[in-house]
């Protein structure tokens, strides 16, 4: 299995940047690495543009770390080839590659002044010392570290290492800057806060950016296009949106986000519509836009919780509704999250924003409810 | 305090106490110990206090004291008598005592040139043999540090493995290698080479105390080189360092404190090595050591011998204090 695009992707969908679809900077052919008997990474074959932010998605050992240090040239493929900016890395070794990584870690050097580790790939260029200190002090003030140059990194907070890792790594001007789980090691508000200095920088300096990650909220924020890795193979690529609403396989539906998953059968398989049937539901699930699968073929049905309605009235049609009971509401502050269980046992989740302030009005425990979303809401998945 | 209140038992506090035996007895003791000291023990007692009393009480009895003999012993004048040397206070009649501090000691150490020389050429060995210790025990260090965790114990298992025999015979073992008939020579004998003379010489002394003092180069290092973070060579890769660039701009630099623990480990004893010049070495010109045992012995010029082992002492203060503070730095650095 190589690249399979989103299949069913629609027009209107596009990147949140555009991506210049032309310039292709990184070609991975064909790429297996097997570790003794345990294959980190399976036959994968992907194409990275030039000045995009491409972010590979994916749980712990599917293999994503993997494939950055293949392109940093710490780990050599078993098989298949790496092509960056045209040339094949197959004999290029970690130090004379036009890549540079911030590592997970950060790796800074602990015997090194804030300074020393930025200086420290300029000095092996060989660059004259007066460059050297004004490109130093120039990437600083980027990174808005220009008072901590004298500091060790054992005296930085976790923040300012993860900037100094940038630092280090973007002064030596890369072409391709490969970032391992780079806000990894921050809480949740420096993160957020990060995501969007990293964006602004990679736009500024036009470098392309290699991202891995577990986190999809992170690779959703920071990604131009989003490659989702599961058990050493690609499973999906495509821009957030196109991950996020067309998914191409309940891994990649499950594994971005929640959804509610219905298991069926297609009952009615025209070219604009598809009427799927299931033993979880009274009614037929009835999807506008048409897909290909072998009629009555096992099929499911995806729908993100923020897709289905809730209500104490009944919806009007046949179709796509069911009544159940409230279980559990979890007040999130932006959204309420509830879990309603349908009249045939499924549980289901549903999310609402807290557009209004009231708390009276709001739908609460033990309340039977109708569900309800649009013909266009579900996903139809085959596999 | 009404003895009543002081006697009701208190649980005292686990961490305090710690468990076992020791906790056991002293707990009792507490609760049921005179008041006075179990306030005492209360307030002043910790199990922490405890463990560091006992190799501190060692060291007072086995270091202190007899130090504290030895630098009284410097100040006084040498007697044919037993013991062999005038006492510091001396009752000179009824009603008076005179208190003989001699520095006649240390001012003989400057006038006999063989006191000096000894003291130059003991420094010179143990700096000579410490820098070869460090060449040929870095590198080994490094390849037991680097090797996978199976091979590794093997290799620490041997580097040990030489502690098992007498160190004197170990060092006897060299004799046999080393003379003009012994098997090194016979050896280059079969390629028409030799023989040379080894043994006697300031070489010999080297190989003596470069072998016997390897391992005290070897496991700082070792210690030091195995906690290192191997991404941070891969982060030099990345910035376009070399291996040779990394090793002497990462490795190295970072391996500082062991090679500072090492070489001293190595240095200190060796400036005050009796055995291996006395087997192995020169005649002509005695290490410190030699020099010390001979007043001793010898000469039974106990204040000397003792004046001797005072300026020898001196002599290694610096580098010890100075190893001092490069821990303390470590410490200070490694508090991430």
């Amino acid at each position: 299995m190589g690249e399979r695009q989103a299949s069913n992707a629609v027009e209107g969908v596009g990147p949140p940047r555009p991506v210049d679809r032309t310039n292709e900077y990184v070609r991975i052919e064909h790429v297996t690495k097997r570790f003794g008997d345990f294959v980190a990474v399976d036959n994968v074959s992907l194409t990275i543009f030039k000045g995009e932010i491409f972010c590979l998605l994916g749980g712990s050992g599917c293999g994503k770390t993997t494939l950055l240090r293949m392109l940093a040239g710490f780990e050599s493929p078993t098989s298949g080839r790496i092509f960056i900016d045209g040339q094949d890395m197959a004999d290029t070794l970690p130090y004379e590659r036009p890549v540079n990584m911030m590592f997970q870690s950060y790796a800074l050097f602990p015997h090194m002044t804030v300074e020393g580790n930025v200086a420290f790939g300029l000095e092996q260029e060989k660059l004259p010392r007066s460059e050297i200190a004004e490109r130093v002090a120039a990437m600083l003030d980027i990174v808005k570290l220009k008072d901590l140059a004298k500091r060790r990194p054992h005296q930085l907070s976790g923040g300012q290492r993860q900037r100094v890792a940038l630092a280090r790594a973007l002064v030596k001007k890369p072409k391709l800057l490969l970032l391992d789980e780079p806000l990894g090691a921050l809480d949740k508000k420096l993160r957020e806060a990060t995501q969007f200095e990293l964006i602004n920088l990679q736009e500024k300096l036009g470098v392309t950016f290699v991202v891995v990650t577990h986190d999809q909220e992170e690779a959703m924020t920071l990604a131009s296009r989003i490659g989702v890795m599961d058990r050493g193979e690609i499973v999906q690529v495509g821009t957030p949106t196109e991950i996020y609403e067309y998914p191409n396989s309940k891994f990649v539906a499950d594994f971005i986000g929640s959804v509610n998953m219905f298991e069926g059968r297609m009952v009615e398989d025209e070219p604009d519509y598809v009427r799927i049937e299931t033993p979880e539901l009274p009614c037929t699930i009835f999807v506008n836009h048409g897909i290909s699968a072998a009629p009555r073929a096992a099929v499911w049905a995806a729908i993100r919780p923020e897709k289905i309605d809730i209500a104490r009235e009944e919806p009007p049609g046949p179709d796509n509704r069911a009544r159940g009971v409230v279980r559990d509401v979890a007040y999130m502050g932006d959204m309420s999250v509830y879990l309603v269980q349908l009249d045939g046992g499924k549980m289901v989740r549903v999310t609402l924003p807290n557009s209004v302030r009231q708390l009276s009005e709001r739908i609460s425990w033990d309340e039977t409810v109708w569900l309800s979303w649009d013909a266009s809401s579900p996903v139809v998945l085959t596999q | 305090m009404a003895r009543s209140q002081v006697r009701q038992p208190q649980k005292p506090p686990i961490d305090a106490w710690g468990a076992g035996r020791l906790g056991l007895i002293f707990s009792l003791f507490y609760r049921y110990g005179p008041p006075r000291w179990s306030q005492y023990v209360r307030q002043h007692w910790s199990g922490q206090r405890l463990v560091i009393g006992v190799p501190f009480l060692w060291l007072f009895l086995f270091f202190a004291v007899p130090f504290i003999i030895v630098f009284k012993l410097s100040f006084s004048e040498v007697r044919l008598a037993m013991p062999p040397y005038a006492p510091l206070i001396e009752k000179v009649s009824e009603a008076a005592y005179a208190i003989n501090v001699n520095m006649g000691n240390y001012a003989y150490l400057f006038t006999d040139p063989l006191y000096t020389s000894s003291y130059l050429y003991s420094v010179k060995v143990a700096a000579v043999s410490t820098l070869f210790c460090l060449l040929v025990g870095y590198p080994m260090a490094y390849a037991i540090a680097r090797s996978t965790p199976t091979l590794r114990n093997v290799w620490l298992m041997l580097i040990i493995l030489p502690f098992w025999t007498s160190f004197l015979l170990r060092v006897y073992a060299w004799v046999g290698l080393l003379k003009t008939d012994g098997l090194i020579n016979q050896a280059l004998g079969l390629v028409g080479l030799g023989p040379y003379t080894m043994m006697y010489t300031d070489f010999a002394v080297y190989i003596g105390i470069v072998y016997s003092y390897l391992p005290f180069m070897i496991l700082p290092l070792y210690s030091n080189l195995e906690k290192h973070d191997l991404t941070l060579l891969e982060a030099a890769a990345d910035l376009g360092a070399s291996p040779i660039k990394s090793f002497l701009r990462i490795t190295l630099p970072l391996s500082f404190p062991g090679i500072v623990a090492g070489s001293l480990l190595v240095f200190i004893p060796a400036v005050g090595e009796y055995v291996i010049p006395s087997l192995l070495g020169r005649s002509d010109q005695l290490m410190i050591g030699r020099v010390l045992s001979d007043e001793f012995f010898a000469n039974r010029d106990w204040p000397v011998a003792s004046a001797v082992s005072i300026a020898m002492l001196l002599l290694l203060v610096v580098p010890i204090v100075l190893f001092q503070r490069f821990q303390n730095r470590e410490l200070a650095g490694a508090r991430k």
